[in-house]
């Protein structure tokens, strides 16, 4: 059985206006997008800022209000749970936030901070949960007298190990990443990258990898969806999104990662200029008559693409 | 070679911190060619936006000091009075920034703030004026220029507000172009479109551009000739093919290690020990790479470290990138004894 089953999840968000600011109508960030995730595996979100990916990641875990749709969790629908039903299977889920500088409280010392998870769903003695603290923080490569630090005293890549260091605290199932390597510097984003790996490894974990990093995600991911305009364009195993793209988005999308070789750079430009062409010459059979993604069909056992039913 | 448009010579940029100076920029010496794109890459930290801010002179003059040269047209900027400085960024030495949101005045129009360094430093009439402003969104790619002539930053997106920045900086027909991080903040296919733009209108304006940048993707799409910095100085100097297909130096080649691009498949990323070091902090004297490649011996530095020129134009500093190599490599290393 799969680990998050997420069945045409849809997350609406009104535009109020006019008289008593009534809803005259709604954004639709997430407008019904589905997929499934294994244990184990590392699934990515991709797509650009404003195509709804970091909602999608945020409904699953209740951040904002699904709409419509299912998100079952072990078979449990977190959709239409009520606070307190919640509360219980939540604690499987948790999640990594992109800006460690903001996503930390400077008012809490490490200890505090790491601890909060566990002083919400388990009573320990101060004792026992020191402990508990003092080995995650070794565990995630921190010297054991940061525990009484404040945020401000660590580097950027320290920070994002003591938010992941949080997220592991009640040894979850699932991790929601949102863009947690995209403010970091290149080696420091190798390090976490690295050490997300690792745990993965050791811990047993699924990742929900959010990113608009094509390279990162590449690196990282069994399994990509892409998204556009809150909804799925291709999904597919990293393979199958990489070299055999289908959708003219997703086509533009992998075109614009820079050509690490200078010799080859007129002809990605080139390419992209291609890929613009046929961008306003084939838009039709891409995009319905609304604008709209038409709704996955599949290409291969892996492999869906958002075309019109019934043929490219 | 082309006509050199700007020279900088041993520029030093320190900052005051509790009553001392410390360099943050640490002898620095570059010239740009016309019609050349020289990028300078590092990590956050390493200097260069402080590098950056000296050439135009936007730094805090009461906290920095600046030291060394910075010649262009025969001018060294670093001596120039504020009002004769005045005289000249905007006009031949342009920048690009990298936030468009921040960059732009909210509270005027894109055509008031294009014109803007026109009735500064150039005498138009009014209708010249608008003329030179539209023809200047239609270089950046914009297409519906008489529309967005009367509109305001708001009503843009991410990708043409960088256009208008871009086109602020070209108003006056700049000798010499600063981009910092001039495509950070925008969006991958936004980023490829701006990286395309700016090929291009290379190809139509003569001016040398610096680019400063923390993407290796970025520069290999766009510089002629790369500057790789570390804690203020230039570690490595060289054209770009040769720095992407023979990099020397052992921070170059850590950091092109540390991508995932494409050819890395599930692999460990190279990850450099330790931290770049504070300013306050740093050992000026040696290699200032060494602390983070302790698994290369002393001897290999040389004492105080200096560019040597190993090819013709590729310069590599201090001596350790004879013997450097990875530490996954050290089985193969005769001398390396297992401890």
């Amino acid at each position: 059985m799969s680990l998050l089953n997420v069945n045409n999840l849809q997350v609406h968000f009104p535009i109020r206006g006019g008289f008593f600011r009534r809803v005259v109508d709604q954004v639709r960030a997430v407008d019904g997008v589905s997929f499934e995730l294994e244990p184990g595996e590392t699934y990515g979100l991709v797509g650009e800022s404003g195509c709804g990916k970091t909602t999608t990641g945020r409904a699953i875990i209740g951040l904002n209000k699904a709409t419509g749709g299912e998100v079952l969790f072990n078979g449990d629908n977190l959709a239409n749970m009520n606070g307190h039903d919640r509360r219980k299977h939540i604690r499987d889920i948790q999640m990594i936030f992109q800006d460690p500088y903001s996503s930390l409280n400077g008012r809490k010392n490490v200890l505090n901070i790491i601890a909060e998870p566990l002083r919400n769903f388990e009573r320990l003695s101060p004792k026992e949960e020191l402990t508990r603290v003092q080995n995650m923080i070794e565990r995630v490569g921190l010297s054991p007298e940061s525990i009484y630090k404040y945020p401000h005293q660590f580097s950027g890549g320290q920070r994002q190990r003591i938010g992941i260091a949080r997220a592991l605290m009640l040894n979850p199932k699932l991790i929601i990443a949102d863009e947690p390597v995209s403010a970091l510097d290149v080696s420091v984003q190798a390090q976490v990258l690295n050490f997300m790996q690792e745990i993965q490894k050791d811990f047993g974990l699924t990742y929900l990898f959010i990113s608009h990093d094509l390279g990162v995600i590449k690196h990282i991911c069994d399994r990509i969806g892409i998204m556009y305009k809150g909804r799925f364009v291709e999904e597919g195993t990293a393979e199958d999104v990489y070299t055999n793209p289908q959708h003219l988005y997703t086509k533009r999308l992998i075109a614009a990662i820079p050509e690490m070789d200078p010799a080859k750079r007129f002809e990605k430009m080139e390419l992209r200029n291609k890929i613009n062409t046929a961008y306003r010459t084939e838009y039709d059979s891409y995009f319905d008559k609304d604008g709209r993604m038409f709704d996955l069909k599949p290409l291969t056992p892996t492999h869906s693409v958002a075309v019109q039913q019934g043929g490219m | 070679m082309a006509e050199t448009v700007l020279e900088i010579e041993n520029l030093r940029t320190s900052f005051n911190i509790k009553g001392n100076y410390y360099a943050a920029v640490d002898g620095v010496s570059l010239s740009v060619h016309k019609n050349e794109v020289v990028a300078i890459v590092g990590e956050s930290g390493c200097g260069k936006s402080a590098l950056a801010l000296s050439i135009i002179g936007l730094h805090n003059a009461k906290t920095t000091k600046l030291e060394g040269q910075v010649n262009l047209k025969g001018q060294n900027l670093l001596n120039l009075p504020v009002e004769k400085l005045n005289k000249i960024r905007g006009k031949d030495l342009g920048m690009i920034f990298q936030d468009p949101m921040t960059a732009l005045n909210p509270l005027a129009t894109i055509g008031r703030q294009i014109a803007e360094p026109m009735d500064y430093h150039m005498k138009l009439s009014s209708a010249a004026k608008k003329k030179r402003v539209l023809e200047l969104l239609g270089q950046v790619g914009i297409k519906d220029a008489n529309r967005i002539y009367k509109q305001y930053p708001h009503e843009l997106s991410g990708g043409m507000r960088q256009r208008v920045v871009i086109a602020i900086a070209l108003a006056c027909n700049p000798v010499m172009l600063i981009a910092d991080e001039p495509t950070t903040a925008l969006d991958v296919t936004i980023q490829a479109q701006i990286m395309d733009l700016m090929k291009e209108l290379q190809r139509i304006t003569d001016s040398g551009i610096i680019l400063i940048t923390h993407d290796l993707g970025v520069v290999a799409e766009m510089a002629n000739r790369v500057a790789v910095m570390y804690a203020g100085e230039f570690v490595e100097i060289a054209d770009v093919n040769t720095l992407f297909s023979n990099p020397l130096h052992p921070y170059t080649r850590s950091l092109l290690s540390s991508i995932p691009s494409n050819m890395t498949d599930k692999e460990e990323l190279h990850v450099i020990e330790g931290i770049v070091p504070s300013i306050q902090k740093l050992d000026r004297e040696g290699c200032r790479f060494a602390p983070r490649i302790p698994w290369i011996s002393e001897d290999a530095h040389e004492d105080k470290p200096t560019l040597h020129e190993v090819e013709p134009g590729h310069f590599v500093r201090c001596t350790c990138y004879k013997e450097f190599h990875f530490p996954e490599e050290r089985v193969e290393d005769e001398n390396y004894v297992t401890t």
